[in-house]
């Protein structure tokens, strides 16, 4: 098992270094000239020579990728040309941002994706069933920035004038304890709500047809066949079995929310990653949008390592391979 | 045309059968589509040429799926409406903003103006309309340019297979690792995009650059499709037969092999163009895509988030139930071509 693990963490690495390269020419070459947005507003006809000479962006392409690798590995990550905080400060405490929603989120989606892929799979072609299957069609469809602003429409505004309370609805629900936890969640809940849709959206159909493979083989015959009942066959038995499947695309998933949040914390202008990003596109803050994408890309990729170690472990069968 | 539920696949039900002998519910279902699949073409094969009998019955399996049905026929009607958008509307999308149009400002829907009109005055069907145009075309070029690119690499890596097959997958996974939509916004916030200083591209603000931009991370799910197909058509027989027959590589590819990969290859090209609507609406909200005064689904969004909690949020909901529906739609219309082209494909 360790040596499954080793050899998969040794593989990659050079997809870690190679997605460096194509993440700093995407940038550098077919990104915005970060000198030419940061002298947008000027009159100076010298400022875009004077900014590029003074970005090292007169380098060679090869020169400014091992320079900006050497300094990066050193921790050294730069200024923010914005505020006067250092990129990597700002890239943490945006991380954390992150990782709160998508850790709740994936939570949430899980346990709902994983709940409906059951009953959907016990009663395949049901009327639930199908209206499950419309709902995941829909969910898949819906274009997020949409569906965040609708829920805020509803949830709080159309809400505050049905109970007629001054403040928007989802805001004013009183809080015995003064602050604390249940502020936290409240804060929390409706962007892990309109994330859970997408999400949901998608696994419980992976969920509905790994379980439903599951349920058809000879072992949960033989158990039927031995006198268990339903519940415990398709709970212990099948479910047990079928996670495996759903266990490796939510790693992948958790992964690719890291860079995928972007339109979720827009929306309801949280702070974390993906406003860290828009900001700086924005500002022409080229100091943090390489930093970025390396910090996000090596998420991705670890979690992809993951989601492999995870599928060796529940799966004995792929090790071998 | 003999009618087939006369024929022998349909004589009881050969997936009952299957059922008592325990074989998996996906599998009796598909062998079940299989069984009368093979029965019609036999039947076909001694009346008509093989190539239209099976044209004709990919028609006819895509025609029972209803749903798959009635969203190409309001898909149309809507492709229909947005083409014909200055015929059908008496509007103007971007009118002088003389007084008599800012007169009919912040109207809600009526039977005049069915989705509203904006702050300035104009009618919001119509700038949807208008916007529709450009998502859909958007929508088309996408899926056609990441076909082209996917195909490509996924039939070189597939026939030559090898270093060069290890090579393009190699790098087709390296793509997919990327952040995709932080990638699709630094490249459309670039307005003035070149290829490595040679030659300009179009910008992001407009179609032609948008569509570039969108495919630049939209066809790696067709190569590794192409890929796998060719790898296991390329060990039959009939390759072997035309390398015999002198047949050169090209030809062996474009005549012998893309054809019998046309199905998936079509299934994904059309739930591309869903992608692909909703990637320009969302890079035109974030900011990073077509601008104002040019329409699209995801500015008008965008230039409406505001209205949230306001009398005015009909001009929030409307472009985005728009959208939503031609997603919907075209993600069916795929669903169904997958049932009629691949029916091994679908549980």
């Amino acid at each position: 098992m360790l040596k499954y693990i080793l050899r998969r963490i040794a593989a990659s690495i050079p997809v870690l270094l190679l997605a460096s390269v194509l993440v700093f020419v995407l940038v550098r070459e077919f990104g915005a000239d970060p000198a030419r947005v940061r002298c947008q507003q000027s009159r100076d006809p010298g400022c875009r020579a004077r900014v590029t000479e003074a970005l090292g962006l007169d380098a060679s392409l090869p020169e400014q990728y091992v320079t900006f690798m050497g300094d990066f590995f050193q921790g050294d990550w730069g200024e923010s040309q914005r505020s006067d905080r250092s990129v990597a400060e700002s890239i943490r405490d945006a991380l954390w941002e992150t990782s709160q929603l998508a850790f709740w989120g994936v939570l949430v989606s899980v346990v709902v994706a994983v709940a409906i892929g059951v009953y959907s799979a016990r009663r395949p072609y049901s009327v639930g069933d199908y209206v499950f299957t419309g709902l995941a069609f829909a969910g898949i469809a819906m274009p997020t920035f949409w569906f965040g602003l609708l829920v805020i429409q509803y949830a709080t505004f159309e809400l505050q004038q049905l109970s007629g309370s001054s403040e928007p609805f989802f805001y004013s629900i009183p809080n015995p304890l003064g602050s604390g936890p249940l502020d936290y969640f409240r804060e929390l809940a409706l962007p892990v709500l309109v994330l859970s849709v997408q999400l949901v959206a998608g696994w419980s159909r992976y969920q509905r047809s790994a379980l439903l493979d599951e349920l058809h083989r000879d072992y949960i015959r033989t158990a039927r066949a031995k006198g268990l009942s339903q519940r415990r066959v398709v709970w212990k038995h099948g479910l047990r079995n079928s996670l495996s499947p759903l266990v490796t695309v939510v790693a992948l998933d958790f992964g690719a929310l890291f860079g995928g949040l972007i339109i979720t914390e827009r929306v309801f202008s949280r702070p974390g990653m993906g406003t860290l990003l828009l900001d700086a596109l924005e500002n022409g803050d080229t100091q943090v949008i390489l930093p970025w994408m390396l910090v996000t890309g090596s998420l991705i990729i670890a979690c992809n390592l993951l989601a492999d170690v995870l599928y060796g472990v529940l799966d004995p069968r792929v090790r071998v391979a | 045309m003999s009618d087939v539920s006369s024929g022998p696949g349909r004589r009881g039900d050969p997936r009952r059968h299957l059922r008592e002998a325990g074989v998996g519910e996906a599998a009796t279902v598909s062998t079940g589509v299989l069984l009368d699949a093979a029965v019609e073409t036999g039947e076909e094969t001694v009346e008509t040429a093989p190539v239209r009998s099976n044209l004709r019955l990919v028609a006819r399996r895509f025609l029972r799926h209803r749903l798959a049905v009635a969203s190409l026929v309001v898909l149309l009607l809507i492709a229909a409406l947005a083409a014909l958008a200055p015929v059908v509307s008496p509007y103007d999308y971007n009118p002088p903003l003389t007084n008599e149009v800012l007169d009919q400002a912040r109207q809600p829907p009526s039977w005049d103006h069915l989705f509203g009109t904006d702050r300035l005055g104009r009618d919001q069907l119509t700038r949807v309309l208008y916007a529709l145009q450009k998502s859909l075309l958007v929508g088309i070029g996408v899926a056609l340019l990441s076909v082209a690119i996917g195909v490509t690499i996924g039939a070189i890596a597939g026939y030559r297979g090898g270093w060069v097959d290890a090579l393009l997958m190699r790098f087709t996974d390296l793509v997919l690792v990327l952040p995709a939509l932080a990638v699709l916004l630094i490249l459309a916030k670039n307005p003035e995009p070149s290829f490595f200083g040679l030659f300009d591209l179009p910008p992001a603000t407009e179609v032609p650059g948008m569509i570039l931009v969108i495919s630049v991370l939209g066809w790696m799910a067709m190569a590794r499709i192409v890929r796998g197909e060719f790898l296991s058509l390329r060990e039959k027989e009939f390759v072997e037969a035309a390398r015999a027959a002198g047949a050169s590589g090209t030809r062996i590819v474009v005549r012998h092999l893309l054809p019998n990969a046309v199905g998936p290859i079509v299934v994904f090209a059309t739930l591309e163009v869903g992608l692909a609507i909703l990637t320009e609406a969302t890079l035109s909200f974030l900011g990073a895509g077509i601008e104002l005064p040019d329409v699209s689904l995801g500015n008008l969004i965008a230039d409406a988030e505001d209205t949230v909690g306001t009398d005015l949020s009909y001009l929030l909901v409307f472009p985005g139930l728009v959208l939503f529906l031609v997603v919907l739609c075209v993600n069916f219309v795929g669903d169904g071509l997958r049932d009629a082209l691949d029916p091994r494909a679908t549980p």
